[in-house]
């Protein structure tokens, strides 16, 4: 098992002249026997690299062999020993689960005695015998998912190549889909996982690390995080004000990062650099910095030079703050024909909160999110926003809430001054207050130099705070954030929460949904979304301690989530 | 159990792989039954029964100022005709406002002296007022008039006992469509609008569906071939367009008694070849556009549109100006709807379909040869 699985040598591919290369010099292995992590965050070229692998896109410069054979002259070759999973799956969602499999049977010359013994062997790996007969559109992202690994696997292949299988399915399927991946490497199969969780490449004994087409690290995880030992610290017992504490941290020398996590301050320190005290932070009396275990991501951040991200909007006045509740659901439930998305969901958020939705797609969390910013009407129960009730004063609700719709979607071929006069315009400003509003997001968010811009040709971090200028430039008094930060590379997350938090110490009340446990933790308080129903609630860390049990002492938010989750299954199942 | 090392089977057992997958989503998919079954029904109860280039009822106001014998059998005579509706007065201002409404299509006034005028040969004893405003209808009061006043000074002749002799003697006889009935060309010619529709529209909308969702890039990872993958997509569709077209078939001959006077056999080779040019057209759209808006409008305007203006269906090619002629000869439904005529009215005419069929052969191997040559086993 020496000879690689894939060689690759000055690997480069352009997709137009002018443009960056999707995939630039890059050289590495990929050895059999092993899953391998194609980490990065989106668009840094992983989905690229894996075409370039399937074949299905040629190289511009540079060498590229797979399994032996030429991508370019021996497609018939690659096309029988790999097998590509590609994003959405690939699946026939017009035809049934059995119905899919044959069709990839029949492509890859699976038959007789051959194709029962896969199948049978297949649906039982996937736990999908139960659904052969359902559509492929009915069934859950986890369970879609499974299916078409089943169909990348009807003739088993030397190399199997997934393109962000844990996209859109929740903890428990995704844990499901790294045992199978580790049953597939002990029957010999070599696997290719690209991913934007960084979390994800722990799991894989090599890795490769993406960043704007090139390769930032290759190796096994554990000897890049081991580059961030001793410089991880968390803040612990603190007193007052955490998302304060994180910023005073942030103003130090000797801090590179720093991320909260529930109750806790995460700190990555600079190379050789004794951790602050915690006075110097004023995190009250009780506090202790005690070491913590390192993490990729923070040897990711050292790659990238640290984040220290200080957003302008803790310069601007507070806002005054409202009494009592700012956001409210009142027993919500809706209903589509007889399917229930929501049942009975009440909660409360107060003034200065960052409250999130977390669940699994399709649990009922966008249902719940788009009633509260008076998108959809519930089919009973209330839900109101700074005391107005949105089913009788929608428009009213509405001017007080800010809403930034998944990744960043603006205007792509506006310039960044026409959609914020766009937006200053739809909230109603006249033409004085938005000329006002415009100029203040204008320097605030420092995008003088692209005011002319497409704001589609913007960099990443510029777009998202173009977005997030857009989102409040009425001054809302409540944020609506839908999966603000999946997929996003964590310097550019670190500073859309820094925003995010300046905005919170003024009083702005936040409302995020995710399924992004890093997103969770930032928020003060989460609900547990689950088939429709509100399951728990309360701070991450108080989630985190109803899963303590004996195997986990220290849980993750997202063993939490999984315990949770489980429970109420048992309970239903009872 | 097939060995691997057996191309012919497996290649047989890919095509075959995917004319079932396809079979199985036609027949999930109520958009294609809607496009295969209601819509030829629609489009051809509507050019059954909503367009007609006959004349209809057309209402005649008639001004008599003095009714006298010959004023009275001029009357008769054209309300003997059948498309008229002959309402009499002897004032014209009481018609002449109801021209200008729209409910009168003309007027024909006979004057006082209207008699004597007609006696002495008077070139014009009669007036006819027409409204402009709609130059078709106009035209054909005109005629029609005309062609009473006419019938009826031979007659009035006749009953003289005067003997004309006009130099030449028009006995017309129409040959295929001896009713010259509109129905009996537009209904056929309908036909082959449901086809490209079917063929263009369908298939165009079928493989852009397959890259939007992602399936196609999964497809392309596995040993498939650009051959395979469009035999997979043509042939279900193929089938579903002859069984629009023998549904339509059955629909003019049995519904709209359009005489059939071809064989069926050639008939259904015509629809074959037609169909051929028609799903190449829809698989080289969907295949360049990659996208199901794009192809979907890109088969309106390349497709529908041009069978509709292009093919002699509607409009006479024969009285296009100068450069439309031409570009009817690149539109296949041109010759679709010559054979259909021909088939339908005349019968066998090898001649005529002998050429047609090259033609459209020779347009769907061109549109067939662009989209082998466009679609590739890779996403480049």
């Amino acid at each position: 098992m020496d000879e690689p699985l894939v060689l690759i040598d000055g690997l480069t591919k352009r997709f137009g002249p002018g443009q960056r290369p999707a995939i630039e010099r890059l050289t590495t292995r990929i050895e059999p026997g092993r899953v391998t992590g194609l980490v990065g965050p989106d668009g840094a070229g992983k989905t690229t690299l894996l075409r370039l692998i399937a074949g299905l896109l040629l190289p511009d410069e540079g060498r590229l062999a797979v399994c032996g054979f030429n991508t370019a002259a021996d497609i018939g070759e690659i096309r029988r020993v790999v097998a590509y999973m590609p994003q959405r799956f690939g699946l026939y969602e017009d035809l049934t689960v059995l119905e899919n499999l044959t069709l990839y049977a029949d492509l890859r010359a699976v038959v007789g005695r051959e194709r029962q013994e896969a199948f049978e062997r297949l649906l039982t790996f996937t736990d999908l015998a139960r659904f052969s007969d359902r559509l492929a559109g009915a069934l859950s992202g986890g369970m879609k998912q499974k299916l078409g690994l089943a169909c990348a696997l009807v003739r088993k292949p030397r190399l199997l190549l997934l393109d962000e299988p844990s996209v859109g399915v929740d903890p428990i399927s995704r844990r499901e889909l790294w045992q199978m991946v580790y049953a597939l490497v002990d029957q010999g199969i070599g696997v290719v996982w690209s991913t934007a969780y960084l979390d994800e490449a722990e799991r894989c004994p090599e890795a490769l690390l993406l960043s704007e087409g090139r390769l930032l690290y290759g190796g096994p995880p554990t000897e890049l995080t081991h580059r961030a030992a001793g410089r991880t610290y968390a803040i612990r017992e603190m007193e007052g004000d955490r998302r304060a504490i994180l910023a005073r941290a942030l103003g130090r020398p000797e801090v590179m990062d720093g991320v909260i996590q529930g109750r806790s301050v995460r700190l990555l320190l600079a190379e050789g650099a004794e951790p602050p005290r915690p006075e110097n932070v004023e995190a009250g009396a009780h506090a202790q910095v005690v070491p913590v275990p390192p993490r990729f991501e923070d040897a990711f951040m050292i790659l990238l030079g640290g984040a220290r991200a200080n957003s302008p909007f803790a310069a601007l006045a507070r806002q005054n703050t409202v009494d009592g509740a700012v956001v409210e659901a009142s027993v919500l439930t809706r209903r589509f024909g007889r399917f229930v998305a929501a049942d009975r969901i009440s909660f409360s958020v107060r003034s200065g909160e960052i409250f999130g939705l977390l669940g699994p797609n399709g649990a009922g969390k966008s249902t719940t999110f788009k009633m509260l910013c008076g998108l959809l009407r519930p089919s009973s129960g209330t839900a109101w926003v700074t005391g107005v009730d949105l089913a009788t004063a929608p428009g009213l609700a509405r001017a007080r809430l800010g809403y930034m719709a998944q990744r960043f979607s603006l205007y792509a071929d506006l310039s960044v001054q026409q959609n914020l006069d766009f937006f200053a315009g739809i909230y109603g400003l006249s033409v004085r207050a938005g000329r006002e509003a415009t100029a203040r997001m204008v320097e605030t968010f420092d995008l003088t130099p692209y005011l002319a811009a497409s704001a589609g040709l913007l960099p990443l971090g510029f777009k998202q705070r173009l977005a997030l200028a857009c989102a409040v430039l009425h001054d809302p008094d409540v944020l609506f954030l839908d999966e603000p930060t999946s997929g996003v590379d964590p310097r550019t997350r670190r500073e859309f929460w820094a925003h995010i938090n300046a905005m919170v110490e003024r009083g702005v009340t936040v409302m995020v949904t995710t399924h992004f446990m890093e997103e969770a933790e930032y928020c003060d308080r989460i609900g547990l979304v689950y088939r429709g129903q509100l399951i728990a609630s309360g701070s991450p860390d108080e989630l985190k301690v109803q899963a303590r049990s004996a195997t986990a002492a220290d849980p993750t938010l997202e063993d939490a989530f999984i315990a949770l989750i489980e429970a109420y299954d048992r309970k239903a199942a009872a | 159990m097939i060995r691997r090392h057996d191309p012919g089977r497996a290649l047989g057992l890919r095509i075959w792989g995917l004319i079932r997958k396809e079979t199985r989503q036609v027949a999930r998919d109520p958009s294609s039954v809607l496009i295969a079954v209601v819509l030829p029904l629609l489009l051809l109860v509507l050019f059954g029964y909503g367009v007609s280039f006959d004349p209809r009822r057309i209402s005649i106001g008639l001004v008599v100022e003095q009714p006298t014998a010959e004023t009275g059998s001029f009357t008769t005579s054209l309300r003997s005709v059948r498309f008229f509706d002959v309402r009499t007065s002897r004032d014209r201002r009481a018609f002449e406002a109801a021209l200008v409404a729209g409910r009168l299509n003309g007027i024909v006034v006979l004057e006082a002296d209207f008699a004597g005028r007609a006696a002495r040969g008077d070139t014009a004893p009669i007036q006819v007022i027409v409204d402009g405003s709609d130059p078709n209808n106009a035209d054909l009061v005109r005629n029609y008039i005309q062609g009473a006043w006419a019938n009826w000074l031979e007659q009035e002749a006749l009953s003289l006992g005067q003997q004309t002799h006009p130099p030449v003697v028009l006995a017309p006889r129409v040959w295929f469509n001896p009713g010259v009935s509109s129905h009996h060309y537009l209904v056929p010619g309908s036909i082959a609008i449901i086809l490209t529709l079917i063929g263009a529209l369908l298939t165009a909308l079928v493989v852009a569906r397959e890259w939007e969702r992602g399936t196609m890039e999964a497809l392309l990872a596995t040993p498939v071939g650009v051959l395979e993958l469009l035999i997979g997509k043509l042939v279900p569709y193929f089938a579903l367009g002859l069984g629009a077209m023998a549904l339509s078939v059955a629909t003019a001959v049995l519904l709209f008694e359009v005489p059939f006077r071809g064989s069926f056999l050639l008939l259904a080779l015509v629809g074959a070849v037609f169909l051929f040019t028609a799903l190449g057209q829809g698989l080289l759209l969907s295949t360049v556009t990659r996208n199901q808006l794009a192809a979907s409008h890109g088969a309106l305007l390349s497709a529908f549109l041009p069978a509709f203006i292009f093919s002699g269906f509607v409009f006479e090619i024969n009285s296009m100006p100068w450069p439309l002629p031409w570009i009817s000869t690149v539109v296949p439904a041109r010759y679709f709807i010559s054979s259909l005529q021909t088939l339908f009215l005349a019968g066998n005419v090898t001649s005529v379909i002998g050429l047609d069929l090259l033609a459209m052969a020779l347009i769907g191997s061109v549109f067939f040869a662009l989209t082998a040559l466009k679609t590739k086993t890779r996403l480049e």
